[in-house]
């Protein structure tokens, strides 16, 4: 079902012209894969059910390289909207889908993204409903940057918010950090090096259907750290709510590997990108018995306690070092460069 | 990790800062010389542990910040030139006397980042018609790594890859800080990565000469305060010598390999720091049989002779005069988004350590 021999090896400008050859790119990969009672309305979009208020995140992907240990742009399109999601307390239903391509991209290459994009939405229980393709010149674009949009509908039991941060909550998180950010740099020019690190790219929009379902009101914000990383995180969190952060190193999780290739190229985990954890922020009272629970769930069996919110230094996270010493956490700035010696 | 957690272990580290606090009886200035401990030191929070005796000061080792300002115009130059620009990534923030090297990229110049200059060969045997300059700056410890990028390029015939060098040493700048009739500075502890490559026979003359505690130390928690330690112990006994406290990476000799190399490609030649100014004898120059390797030769770069930020005392912060803090534009006019000088950026600049992590300011 995903390799028809009537199309080109690779995508062609006119793919993306509206015309012909842009319908046999639908009906030959995207209308086939994704095939549902929306995408049939045939319509300039979709008419979708859902009641009450609904909620809804965008975001554009861009990664590169396209294809990496542990996962591919196209899955990173769905996870990553079905959490931003799910973060706001949501739980999604609807995917909008918008590829800009750029031309000369292998069509096996765009076959497996869309096969990807397929087994991801499956998971994450979402419907691709509406979409568009362009394609731009060869040196105007990078393969291929994806947006994908989601809506979804407030958790019943959800009450995710700023300002129910209070001091005593602890924050948690739902699994190792930092894998993401250090498979990609391990595949990119000129930082290649060998490791068996895979990015943890998955959906959570289950994980936290459960938690509200179990905890509700005592799940206080849910974020996933993704650029800017745990660090970017905590420094909204204690920046919007004007409180502090107190961070543990000792607790994070990480893998040794992750670790080991941080130390190498001399990054902090804090700042590295994920795209499979959650960081959640939860009534002091709860929390113990939360991170059970997160233990005891498929995307969570590895999460931990890593600090608490408190009312000294109000606005700034500062980590507790291995030594027992004390240092600010600053938001990343730019890019994390590696250092040189 | 082996050889890493049991270096960021708390029992050992507080037995150690326990040791310090019995043997000390009077103020000591210390200054490490690396810019990787003096993160080490802000990160991990060891400068409030230190019994309040213990002063330590922050040395020139941040191979980004002593690298002049013009030699970055001269590699942004290059760039509009359509030359492909190789550089570690710790560089390429640094403000030129316009911009940076990031922020000619920005403008189309073509920047590659890189963690070994051998990439930057297998860049230029890659592109056979664009020439490939990688920025070499650095200590000792990365010049053998640039010296065998000469050679390999070298060795397979390529015409189109050269290096832009500004390779510093630290004996001379030691030499430099100590030689100043205003230095506080009552012990050091050595760079563990550079002595890693030289070994540390050439600092017994030093210590000889400025009667001055010289320990080699590494760089996590526990190693800097052994380091401390051992100096605070010769201090307060009135002996100096040098010590090796990093013996797990580091031996009198060095990596004999890695000299060879080096001496092969470079000659000692004189250099300018930035914030300094020109410090005999204490840098890498390509030797003339390698000059055809010797970008600014080959371009025919000229220095433009512009002047640094009258506002940035990179040159007190750098020599252990001042500290970060002790600045009235830190953290105010000048922060990593918009440095006046290059210690703010760098990722082991002094005022980027005291910035991204201190807790106390």
């Amino acid at each position: 079902m995903y390799s028809k021999p009537k199309l080109p090896d690779s995508i062609q400008l006119a793919h993306g012209s509206g015309g012909l050859m842009t319908r046999e790119l639908l009906d030959e990969i995207v209308f086939t894969t994704f095939q549902n009672p929306y995408l049939e309305q045939k319509h300039d979009g979709a008419i979708v059910p859902l009641e009450g208020p609904v909620v809804i995140s965008t975001d554009s992907f861009v990664v590169s390289p396209i294809f990496f240990r542990g996962g591919n742009i196209g899955e990173l399109a769905v996870h990553g909207t079905v959490n931003d999601v799910a973060m706001c307390g949501g739980i999604p239903k609807f995917l909008s889908l918008s590829f800009i391509i750029e031309e000369g991209l292998p069509t096996s290459d765009f076959l497996k993204i869309v096969h990807s994009i397929k087994v991801a939405a499956d998971a994450s229980g979402v419907q691709i409903v509406t979409g568009d393709t362009k394609v731009v010149e060869s040196g105007k674009g990078d393969k291929i940057f994806i947006n994908t949009t989601g809506i979804g509908s407030p958790h019943p039991k959800g009450r995710i918010a700023m300002e129910h941060v209070t001091v005593g909550d602890q924050v948690l998180v739902s699994g190792p950090i930092a894998a993401h950010g250090m498979a990609i740099l391990s595949e990119r020019e000129g930082l290649e090096f060998e490791s068996e690190i895979q990015s943890d790219t998955t959906n959570l929009n289950h994980l936290v259907d459960d938690l509200l379902q179990n905890f509700g009101p005592a799940i206080h914000l849910l974020r996933d750290p993704t650029r800017g990383g745990v660090s970017g995180v905590c420094s909204e969190i204690a920046q919007d709510s004007d409180l502090g952060v107190v961070l543990r190193e000792t607790d994070f999780p990480i893998d040794p590997q992750v670790s080991a290739a941080c130390e190498i190229l001399g990054l902090d985990p804090l700042y590295v990108a994920n795209e499979g954890i959650l960081c959640a922020i939860v009534d002091g009272n709860d929390a113990s018995e939360i991170l059970s629970f997160m233990k005891g769930h498929a995307k969570g069996s590895k999460a931990a306690c890593i600090g608490a919110i408190v009312e000294e230094h109000p606005g700034k996270v500062v980590m507790e070092s291995s030594i027992g010493g004390k240092r600010i956490v600053t938001p990343l700035i730019g890019e994390q460069l590696p250092r040189i010696c | 990790m082996k050889y890493l957690t049991e270096y960021r272990n708390l029992e050992a580290t507080q037995k150690v800062l326990g040791q310090i606090e019995k043997v000390v009886t009077r103020p000591w200035q210390i200054m490490e010389i690396c810019g990787g401990q003096t993160h080490s030191l802000v990160r991990n929070g060891l400068l409030d542990l230190l019994p309040e005796e213990i002063q330590m000061i922050h040395g020139p080792g941040c191979p980004v910040c002593v690298t002049p300002m013009e030699l970055i115009d001269l590699a942004i130059a290059l760039m509009a030139k359509g030359v492909i620009l190789c550089s570690f990534g710790d560089m390429v923030r640094v403000p030129g006397s316009g911009m940076s090297l990031l922020e000619a990229k920005a403008k189309g110049g073509d920047l590659r980042i890189l963690y070994s200059p051998l990439e930057a060969v297998r860049i230029a045997r890659e592109n056979p018609e664009r020439e490939v300059v990688f920025f070499a700056v650095g200590f000792e410890t990365t010049a053998p790594a640039n010296a065998l990028s000469v050679l390999q390029a070298e060795k397979e015939g390529l015409t189109n890859y050269s290096i832009l060098v500004s390779h510093v040493l630290v004996p001379p700048a030691m030499e430099g800080i100590l030689s100043d009739p205003h230095c506080a500075i009552d012990g050091f502890l050595g760079a563990g990565h550079v002595c890693a490559i030289m070994g540390y026979r050439e600092y017994h003359p030093i210590s000889e000469k400025y009667n001055i505690p010289i320990v080699i130390t590494g760089f996590e928690p526990l190693d800097l305060a052994e380091g401390i330690y051992r100096a605070v112990l010769q201090l307060e006994k009135g002996t100096y010598r040098v010590e090796n406290q990093y013996k797990r990476a580091v031996t009198e000799e060095g990596n004999l390999a890695a000299q060879k190399v080096i001496r092969q490609v470079f000659q000692i030649g004189d250099r300018q720091w930035r914030g300094i100014g020109t410090i005999p004898r204490s840098g890498y120059v390509l030797r003339p049989e390698y000059s055809n390797f010797d970008a600014a030769r080959k371009f025919e770069l000229v220095e433009t002779g512009r002047a640094e930020n009258s506002k940035c005392m990179a040159g007190a912060i750098l020599t252990g005069q001042k500290k970060p803090h002790q600045c009235p534009h830190f953290g105010k006019e000048c922060t990593p988004r918009n440095p006046l000088g290059a210690p703010m950026v760098s990722s082991e600049g002094a005022c980027a350590a005291y910035y991204h992590f201190a807790s106390t300011l």
